[in-house]
């Protein structure tokens, strides 16, 4: 067992936590999410140099080959930032996709553009009523002429304004909640029928609800081959962004853990600073122990990220997802409540991270879906008679 | 032990039903139960209209211009006020400085200040906090010093104070200020009455999580306040401060407001679907709302005991701080299953002062209950802390 990282890790990792002290600073990020756009070509393109938008990409496609375990590296580091670029949502989820289901030239065509910063593409996938299962699509793809006819409605498609494209899954067969039949379709963020509903998350980024009323796509915008149903592939991209997310909030877990301590030491009452209460110093140290369970399952998702078995590797990330979902909002709110006041103020951090460990709690399936995942996979595990 | 509300108390209840589905507008309530911001101009407006029922100061004796209620049929007056969907009473006026004025003030300062409270003629605010003296209220530092000129006998203040609730709609702030800096900590300070538009006076605006303009910094520079506004005797101000923080226990468990908001979780709840069902149905959820709604009932059941043993005069303890840390944690409770409830929908967020149109992002109900769940995490701050009021039950209850 070693829980080390080697030194070229420990050069990204600090490449990371560089840019974003130095280029990301808490003012800046104020001012990026009220301009219009709500993010930074600028930013991303320093993201691009910094090679962390291609760390996902194979050398045989332009990239630098890296693994899940540099991307939960990249995310930790830039998690305590609060970054409103699509990071995890085209650097991680969208280049997962494309690498493993995209057709030879489909890769060519995007990768080397992805990691170079020149083309953002999202995948807009869930749907309302899925409730965070991955196989929940309605949207639908019919064949008309010598393409296909989109319909349907997306929900909270986190970073779609920034896009360039969308990745699109569409049924062409079957009922939701199938995993056969449906397939994913590149889509061009201004193709007429498309309607972007952008509006602003609690946690300060983009985000759209994606309707789509007979949007005609040609046949070449199919992604992969049209024989595979694809959920199999957006299943594991979406779990390798479940890993990259388990490590991003790591990264925001740990600097709201860091700033309460500061606090705690500094704000004085009663005479003495506030961290002398015993009760405050058992809750900080229940943060503490939520905080060390959480980097313990941020790294078994990301080690169990790219596992062929789907229900190992379900189970595992479902289980991730449990142990942090209830670390980010036990920590997201204990900070708040620890700093009193001053925790309620838009000009603090840790309402900040408060609200990013909130949303992150939110997305990709709460908490309930996957305890309710993981249950339903290790019921299975036990043996019915003795 | 009887644990039915007697019929006169019954009857109660069904006139204030009646008058309260009477006079609340639609539009007032639908704010309300949706948690949307309301306007300065409405909550003046549901003050007005209870003042001129005899009912805007509901826990105020008949000698002060109140209904003369006792603490039974306040708590039934606040809960039915609550499930109709009515916005909740301001505090600072009619529940923290008027029961001040009551006791301690002159009969001058009675019938100058209480009629427009009642009336909502006045909006008063409450300038506890400091900067520096949060829990620890007695070491605030906001000066005060007391002079006579040719203009008679005054008080300059110079200072600040923080956190100030509504602040930027007040007409009135009740202060607690330092009068003598050489007395210990309790015994130096005085309660004093200042008017905003004095001269030296600055509100700013102090923006929360939620995105909203709900608490402000006020800042007294050589504020000129007459003596006549002084509360009682100079440097007496604490007793009158703790009278006040332990005065109002009607409503300090919320009961009304949580019993509301979680039939909103449930409507909520049926109309969201999972796996094809509705949310309700599923059993994870559910019995999570059924936690609630059972914590629900013993803190209802706890409230009656308090309140039936201080309508039988036995001397209110520390029950208080049971009720409060109680209460809020259940109506916390409420708004994380609510958004959990609407999941990514709880995201879309618009700040105060963006337009306040209906988009269509996501169902109507969901629109806002992400930002309620942020505004709610003030109840357990706010009042004396979650963990002050624990260190309160520990010291005077448990004698630890
Ligand atoms: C939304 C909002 C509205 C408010 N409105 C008003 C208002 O209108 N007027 C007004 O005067 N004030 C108001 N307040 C102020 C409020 O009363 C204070 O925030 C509260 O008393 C806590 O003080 P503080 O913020 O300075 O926190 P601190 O006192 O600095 O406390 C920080 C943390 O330390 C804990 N702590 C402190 N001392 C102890 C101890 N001895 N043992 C264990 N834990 C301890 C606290 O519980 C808290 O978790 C408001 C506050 C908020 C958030």
């Amino acid at each position: 067992m070693d829980f080390s990282f080697s030194e070229e890790q420990h050069q990204l990792q600090d490449a990371i936590s560089r840019f974003v002290q130095g280029d990301y600073s808490f003012e800046r990020r104020h001012k990026i999410l009220k301009s219009a756009d709500g993010w930074s070509r600028e930013v991303w393109q320093g993201l691009a140099d910094l090679g962390v938008l291609a760390m996902n990409i194979p050398e045989a496609d332009g990239g630098l080959g890296y693994g899940p375990i540099e991307t939960l590296l990249a995310m930790q580091s830039a998690g305590p930032a609060l970054l409103c670029e699509p990071l995890l949502d085209s650097a991680v989820i969208a280049t997962a996709l494309v690498r493993d289901f995209g057709s030879p030239e489909q890769r060519a065509e995007l990768l080397p553009a992805m990691g170079g910063g020149e083309r953002i593409v999202v995948l807009a996938h869930t749907e309302a009523a899925g409730r965070g299962q991955p196989v929940w699509v309605e949207t639908s793809a019919k064949k008309s002429g010598d393409g296909y006819l989109l319909n349907g409605h997306k929900a909270v498609v986190s970073l779609a304004p920034a896009a360039d494209e969308l990745l699109v899954s569409a049924r062409m067969s079957g009922q939701p909640g199938e995993a056969d039949g449906v397939a994913v379709f590149r889509v061009s963020k201004d193709a007429p029928g498309l309607v972007l509903k952008a509006f602003k998350t609690l946690d300060g980024r983009r985000a759209a609800d994606v309707v789509l009323t007979d949007v005609k796509v040609p046949a070449a915008s199919l992604l992969g081959a049209p024989t595979t149903s694809a959920t199999a592939a957006i299943d594991r991209a979406l779990d390798i962004g479940l890993a990259a997310l388990c490590a991003e909030s790591l990264g925001v877990m740990e600097a709201t853990v860091n700033a309460t301590i500061e606090y705690l030491k500094t704000r004085q009452q009663f005479g003495q600073p506030i961290g002398r209460f015993q009760a405050l110093q058992h809750r900080t140290a229940d943060m503490l122990l939520h905080l060390e369970q959480s980097r313990s399952m941020a790294y078994l998702a990301a080690m169990h990220c790219n596992v062929a078995d789907d229900t190992q590797r379900r189970k595992t990330l479902s289980a991730a997802k449990v142990v942090i979902g209830n670390a980010c909002r036990f920590i997201g709110q204990q900070s708040v409540q620890l700093h009193g006041g001053m925790g309620m103020t838009e000009e603090l951090n840790v309402s900040h991270f408060f609200k990013r460990l909130m949303a992150i709690e939110l997305s990709f399936g709460d908490t309930d879906t996957h305890l309710q995942r993981f249950a339903a996979l290790t019921q299975r595990d036990i043996p019915l008679a003795a | 032990m009887d644990l039915t509300f007697t019929p006169e108390e019954q009857a109660f209840r069904q006139e204030v039903r009646a008058f309260v589905r009477d006079k609340l507008p639609a539009s007032l309530r639908h704010k309300v139960v949706n948690s949307l911001r309301l306007t300065r101009d409405d909550h003046v407006m549901w003050q007005r209209t209870l003042h001129e029922r005899g009912w805007g100061g509901p826990g105020w004796p008949r000698e002060h211009g109140g209904p003369g209620w006792n603490a039974v049929q306040q708590y039934i007056f606040e809960e039915e006020c609550a499930a109709a969907g009515a916005p909740r009473l301001i505090p600072f006026g009619i529940k923290m400085v008027a029961p001040v004025i009551m006791a301690f003030g002159s009969p001058e300062q009675q019938k100058r200040f209480l009629p427009d409270i009642s009336s909502a003629r006045k909006w008063w605010c409450q300038g506890y906090s400091e900067p520096g003296s949060g829990s620890d209220l007695a070491s605030l530092k906001t000066r005060a010093v007391r002079g006579f000129d040719k203009d008679g006998d005054h008080f300059v203040v110079n200072g600040q104070k923080t956190w100030t609730t509504l602040g930027q709609h007040a007409d009135w702030i009740f202060c607690l200020v330092r009068t003598d800096p050489q007395a210990k900590a309790q015994r130096g300070i005085s309660f004093l009455l200042i008017d905003m538009k004095s001269p030296g006076i600055t509100v700013r605006p102090i923006i929360t999580l939620d995105g909203a303009h709900e608490v402000n910094e006020v800042w007294f520079e050589n504020v000129r306040v007459p003596a006549e506004n002084l509360i009682g005797e100079e440097n007496k101000g604490w007793t009158y401060a703790k009278f006040l923080l332990g005065h109002e226990r009607s409503n300090i468990a919320g009961i009304g407001i949580s019993k509301r908001e979680i039939e909103r979780l449930k409507r909520v709840a049926a109309t969201e679907m999972k796996n094809g069902k509705p949310l309700l149905e599923d059993p994870l959820f559910s019995a999570k709302v059924a936690q609630i709604e059972i914590d629900l009932m013993a803190l209802e059941m706890t409230n009656l005991r308090v309140l039936s043993d201080e309508a039988n005069e036995k001397a209110p303890g520390p029950a208080a701080s049971i009720l409060k840390i109680k209460g809020t944690e259940i109506q916390q409770a409420i708004t994380e299953l609510l958004v959990a409830a609407v999941g990514p929908y709880a995201l879309p967020f618009k700040a105060e002062n963006e337009s306040d149109e209906e988009g269509d992002i996501g169902p109507r109900y969901a629109a806002g209950l992400g930002a309620h769940y942020c505004n709610m995490r003030k109840l357990s701050i706010f009042g004396g802390s979650n963990e002050i009021q624990k260190n309160i039950i520990s010291q005077q209850l448990l004698g630890l």
